[in-house]
């Protein structure tokens, strides 16, 4: 009887974590939602702001955030899984492969505005790349880096040994095993984390702050050398540095709808390329 | 008898870190027959066969001393083409592992790595493997279906197809038999017999039975050490050493 009881407020406490989790997302996004919703229209998808940011659209800063994340996933996504592919398929597990590893799980957990002072010193100072969209994504991309490289990892790791010995046993290189029998099986893997590094980076708005980003663009960058408009930073604006408070609040709301509606298409992007991708390996 | 040696090991010492786990083992196996090496669990029957196609290469801090001739080379030489060494000295594992694809796919695998394009020549090698392997009947109306799909027999006859695909010279068998039932192994030793008229055949088994009813030669080996080799039935009949005895007649392992 008693360990009925343990079992039964045991599962209670699971459940009531898991409604509250679920609460606190559902008020959020009402709140954004029903705030946010009205400002939504054509004009304020495709206008740049206008009268001082206080009427128009976010359509640059729309751009700006697309451009920035391209940027950004070309330095981290590539880099990010032939580092994962060599740390767990070439690298010998020594203490120095077991440093580096824990050094890029740290380097997780340094926070963005750490980011943002060194790409301003690395990328706009000493490589003179300026505050441009280059600088802002080469920061972003290295701040994704850790995600990517540890997802792409526990990816490879969870395809079995048994493919790549089997592999190995007919004669296979080791490049060939891994390019055919185990790169196949981690890329979902691999994809789904990347992805959601590079939509965590599209959110960030103190890194970006220093290296490119610009307060109000009439216009729309024209190069990678060009200062750009962002979404999270053009909330953070609207939410905390405007001075026409009650007349941009919803333009704000409507702002933070925006982007994490685009968060949420990236992550869905995922989704359906993962369930693709593991519909070809079964043939 | 006259036999030709096909593989050979000489002082085969081989250490995982500091722990010696093969002893100066010498063991011949000669070509186109069956060579079972038997032993309780730990006794090193594993380690020893991965060594003959450098499986064990990619385990970390593993060391090895000493020579395995493959036709007069020593596969151990620093010229060796490690990969050449293994399309010649195929492997079937204890465990069936297909590969996610379709049956015909983890058959074709081999022979697409090996560089061969040529789709009606991958149809027929693809064929004739699955029949070499006894599965053809089963399986020819669903070549296209996923391997997973198999009984767990016919997926390591699928995989004992797969290795006869690149037309290796030797066959390594690590314990195929252990994770499938009585029937299906009855299948695979049928197979074996029929495979030594072609290949050479080694076979790591902790089943005496299975090795007293498929080999021609047998090796004893025990804490790393060969205790006992020479031919199955004089291993099984009169065994020289008192440690053979015990193992065969069940005294411990």
């Amino acid at each position: 009887m008693k360990r009925k009881i343990i079992e039964f407020l045991g599962f209670l406490g699971l459940r009531v974590c898991v409604y509250i989790v679920l609460a606190v997302i559902l008020l959020f996004l009402y709140d954004i939602g029903s705030k946010g919703g009205g400002a939504i229209s054509w004009e304020f998808l495709s206008q740049a702001p206008r009268k001082g940011m206080t009427e128009g659209g976010i359509f640059p800063a729309i751009m700006g955030t697309f451009l920035v994340t391209v940027v950004t996933a070309i330095l981290a996504v590539p880099m990010g899984m032939f580092a994962a592919i060599y740390l767990n398929e070439y690298a010998k597990q020594t203490r120095l492969t077991r440093i580096i590893r824990l050094a890029i799980r740290n380097l997780s957990g340094v926070p963005s505005i750490v980011y943002g002072l060194f790409g301003v010193i690395l990328f706009v100072n000493i490589l003179k790349f300026g505050t441009s969209i280059l600088s802002a994504g080469l920061t972003l991309g290295l701040l994704t880096l850790p995600w990517t490289i540890t997802a792409s990892e526990e990816a490879l790791k969870t395809v079995p040994n048994s493919y790549r010995e089997g592999a190995l046993a007919l004669g296979a290189t080791k490049w060939q095993s891994i390019r055919t029998n185990v790169l196949p099986y981690a890329l979902p893997g691999m994809f789904t984390g990347t992805v959601l590094g590079l939509a965590r980076a599209a959110g960030e708005t103190a890194p970006i702050m220093f290296t490119g980003v610009a307060f109000y663009l009439p216009f729309l960058p024209k190069s990678l050398s060009d200062q750009f408009m962002a979404l999270p930073y053009h909330l953070y604006v609207m939410a905390t540095q405007h001075h026409a408070i009650s007349q941009v609040r919803p333009l704000a709301y409507g702002t933070a709808l925006v982007l994490i509606v685009l968060i949420l298409l990236m992550n869905m992007v995922v989704f359906i390329l993962r369930f693709k991708l593991r519909r070809v390996k079964k043939e | 008898m006259n036999l030709e040696t096909k593989i050979e090991t000489k002082d085969l010492n081989f250490y995982y870190g500091n722990k010696q786990a093969l002893k100066n083992i010498n063991i011949v196996c000669p070509a186109n027959r069956v060579t079972a090496i038997i032993g309780p669990s730990g006794c090193g029957k594993s380690t020893f066969i991965r060594t003959l196609n450098r499986m064990n290469d990619v385990i970390l801090n593993a060391k090895i001393e000493g020579e395995v001739i493959l036709d007069e080379e020593n596969i151990y030489s620093p010229e060796v083409d490690v990969v050449k060494i293994r399309r010649r000295v195929g492997m079937v594992f204890q465990k069936p592992n297909p590969f996610p694809k379709s049956i015909f796919n983890n058959i074709a695998y081999g022979l697409r790595i090996n560089g061969m394009r040529n789709k009606r020549n991958i149809e027929e090698i693809v064929e004739k493997s699955l029949k070499e392997a006894a599965l053809w009947d089963e399986v020819n109306e669903r070549l296209r279906e996923n391997a997973f799909t198999l009984s767990g027999g016919q997926q390591q006859r699928l995989c004992i197809a797969r290795s006869l695909a690149v037309e290796p010279e030797v066959i390594l068998f690590d314990e195929p038999c252990s994770s499938i039932d009585p029937i299906a192994t009855a299948k695979i030793e049928d197979l074996i017999q029929k495979l030594k008229e072609s290949y050479t055949v080694v076979i790591v088994t902790h089943n005496m039975q299975q090795a007293a009813r498929a080999s021609d030669f047998t090796a004893f080996l025990m804490l790393g050490e060969l205790i006992e080799y020479g031919e199955t039935e004089k291993i099984f009949t009169n065994p020289k050493n008192k440690l053979t005895e015990d193992y065969i007649t069940g005294r411990f392992g």
